[in-house]
């Protein structure tokens, strides 16, 4: 098990001594002292007011702050809030930190948080985000109780979004897992989710420690393991996503743990996802939250530069990548000015699945298809930020469809070129 | 005097027939050898064309750029060159068994300096091949993160990783053969020197708006950047 070298001594006594828990409520942090106060409140909120009767932990594995957010969760006592509430806990709220590596890294957290649940012999454990500025009590309660009352395995989340956001989930991930595995989960990579007892424990044991997927992006891969392992998957609406710049600062190590996981879970998968054409919908809870957010600024110049310059410098780096007719495409669009300047859905599917292919490959180095495609993605963001700029929600909706229909119809265009691209 | 003449005729004659029943036995060995080598060789070169093949050795090539600078000096495939190679080194090897076996005196010193001088060629070869492996690799890495950091000359900086890259490893395999050595470790170290100085001023003086566009870029004006350009991607 993965336990064993995972977790320290200090954390594992901690651990024994919390006994076995219903309910684990993962936080990775890094940095957090300003939103962890509010977080963690409204999440013992929750779990007073939605599972008093339940043993609950928090389990918080950071990822070595200086600004003492593990204490703040630490000593988060649950006095205030039920004093607030005016309900009272039935069971010891514990609250456990654990500082899992000197620098942040993502999978790790997760892992840790997952091996703490397996032995707490959690029957639900969710994973909250600390970015989470818009968290409500309420949200605890849609995400677990699929898992914990209806017997889900995993319970991914539905955001209401500001409509320039997510362009990486709304282009990328969301199409593409749909079109190749065949569900559509909307948000394949939740910053917030729940997951089974069964579920942890199997992506533990059978997951990360034998598919180096899932070791690449562990978020994205528990969403690819339950899909392709048949367990029960659904999605609850939640609320507003706030917004968070936070992984746009780093573009690459973000494409390599959702892009880069689910292009890798491609190879092993190839006989789960090569007998699906279409998709179908996964049950959802609750009701999607209609609310008009206001836009953020984004520099449109400076997207369609990077995107530009990329494929005039990348030029001999993306034809070991793409077919010549797509890079002769590339290189027309990429001289448009910024007020004709479009990146075509089409154009795009075929951009993702021909670099999924030369992934599948290897036709060069397999980061830096990765990184290949961080250019390529600010050009098609520009368009979408262009498209979404103005217009009825339904129109966003409505064209977010057409995306996932294109990449639904040209998948037998991949299964054409996956062992061809040499 | 006619006996004479036809005495030493005689003698020159049944000297050379000695000499030739003496060598032609060798020379016929000779032959075998060179024959037998050269069929060794040629199955040799099936062999490692076949194992290239299967290794996906063009590949390989192909991704540390070894490839392209054999098309642009119209050379064949690397998988043919490599299993040319070793076809011609073999082949070469067993010619000069053959020739060692007439037993001419000068010969045998080159002949054992030949074979001295063939793991060295190989150790050569083979720094060669990593070498501009590495080169193509670094410098395709470097491409790549310039790239994404919007740095403006990307490929220039690729570019000179890649030739700094290349003469240290030019100047190894000349090491390594015996080949100028000293001449090449000071045209290595003025080179780079040069290159490094060059840059250096090229940076702080004609680059100056660069430097300074650069700096201002990255440290002052990041705040700025982060409120209006970042798009959040999850």
């Amino acid at each position: 098990m993965a336990e064993g070298t995972l977790l320290t001594d200090d954390f594992l006594r901690q651990i024994i001594n919390v006994g076995e828990v219903d309910i684990v409520v993962g936080l990775s942090t890094h940095n957090h002292a300003k939103t962890i106060g509010p977080l963690t409140a409204a999440i013992q909120a929750g779990i007073l007011k939605c599972f008093p009767r339940e043993r609950v932990a928090i389990i918080n594995a950071d990822g070595g702050s200086q600004d003492g957010t593990p204490e703040l969760v630490a000593k988060a006592s649950i006095d205030d809030t039920w004093r607030e509430a005016k309900v009272y806990a039935l069971r010891t709220l514990h609250s456990i930190s654990v500082r899992y590596a000197r620098a942040p890294d993502p999978g790790k957290a997760l892992q840790t948080i997952l091996a703490a649940a397996d032995l707490l012999r959690a029957k639900a454990c969710v994973l909250i985000s600390p970015d989470s500025t818009t968290f409500e009590p309420d949200w605890l309660q849609r995400l677990i109780r699929p898992v914990y009352n209806d017997n889900f395995d995993l319970v991914c989340p539905v955001y209401t979004r500001q409509r320039s956001e997510g362009a990486l989930v709304r282009n990328v991930l969301y199409p593409m897992t749909r079109s190749v595995y065949g569900r559509r989960i909307r948000e394949p990579y939740g910053s917030e989710f729940a997951v089974s007892g069964r579920l942890a424990t199997d992506f533990l044991g059978n997951g990360i420690s034998n598919e180096d997927w899932c070791r690449m992006g562990p978020e994205m891969s528990i969403t690819i393991m339950a899909v392709t392992s048949k367990y029960k998957v659904c999605q609850s609406f939640l609320g507003i996503k706030p917004h968070s710049t936070r992984d746009a600062h780093d573009m690459v190590a973000v494409m390599r743990r959702t892009v880069g996981a689910l292009f890798s879970s491609l190879d092993s998968k190839f006989s789960f996802w090569s007998a699906i054409s279409g998709s179908e919908a996964v049950p959802s809870f609750g009701t999607p939250v209609q609310v008009e957010l206001e836009a953020n600024r984004v520099n449109r110049k400076r997207l369609l530069e990077m995107f530009s310059t990329g494929v005039v410098q990348l030029e001999g780096v993306l034809r070991s990548i793409l077919s010549p007719p797509m890079l002769a495409e590339l290189q027309r669009i990429a001289a448009l000015d910024i007020n004709k300047f479009e990146y075509p859905a089409e154009l795009w599917t075929k951009t993702v699945f021909e670099f999924a292919a030369s992934y599948h490959n290897s036709t060069i180095n397999r980061d830096h298809i990765i990184q290949a495609l961080v250019p390529l993605y600010r050009g098609r963001s520009l368009t979408f930020l262009t498209e979404n700029r103005d217009g009825p929600e339904q129109d966003i909706q409505t064209r977010e469809e057409s995306l996932c229909a294109d990449f639904e119809r040209l998948k037998p265009y991949l299964l054409e070129i996956w062992a061809d691209r040499k | 005097m006619q006996d004479i003449i036809v005495s030493e005729l005689t003698q020159a004659f049944q000297q050379m027939a000695r000499d030739i029943a003496h060598y032609l036995p060798r020379f016929i060995v000779m032959l075998i050898v060179v024959l037998i080598g050269w069929v060794i060789a040629y199955l040799l070169k099936m062999f490692i064309r076949s194992l290239l093949r299967l290794t996906k050795f063009s590949k390989l090539s192909e991704n540390a750029g070894a490839t392209l600078l054999l098309h642009q000096a119209a050379l064949p495939s690397s998988t043919e060159l490599v299993s040319r190679f070793v076809f011609w080194v073999a082949w070469v090897g067993f010619v000069l068994l053959g020739v060692s076996v007439l037993g001419i005196a000068g010969l045998q010193e080159y002949i054992s300096r030949f074979f001295l001088f063939l793991p060295r060629l190989f150790v050569a070869l083979v720094i060669l091949f990593f070498g501009f492996v590495a080169a193509s690799f670094v410098s395709r890495a470097a491409l790549l993160a310039a790239v994404n950091a919007n740095f403006r000359s990307s490929r220039m900086l690729s570019a000179a990783i890649r030739i700094l890259i290349s003469i240290f490893t030019l100047s190894m395999v000349f090491e390594v053969l015996g080949v100028g050595e000293e001449t090449m470790l000071i045209a290595f170290a003025t080179v780079f020197g040069a290159a490094m100085l060059g840059l250096a001023i090229a940076f702080g003086v004609g680059g100056k708006d660069l430097a300074r566009e650069f700096l201002e870029k990255r440290f002052a004006a990041a705040g700025k950047e982060e409120k209006e350009d970042e798009l959040s991607p999850l």
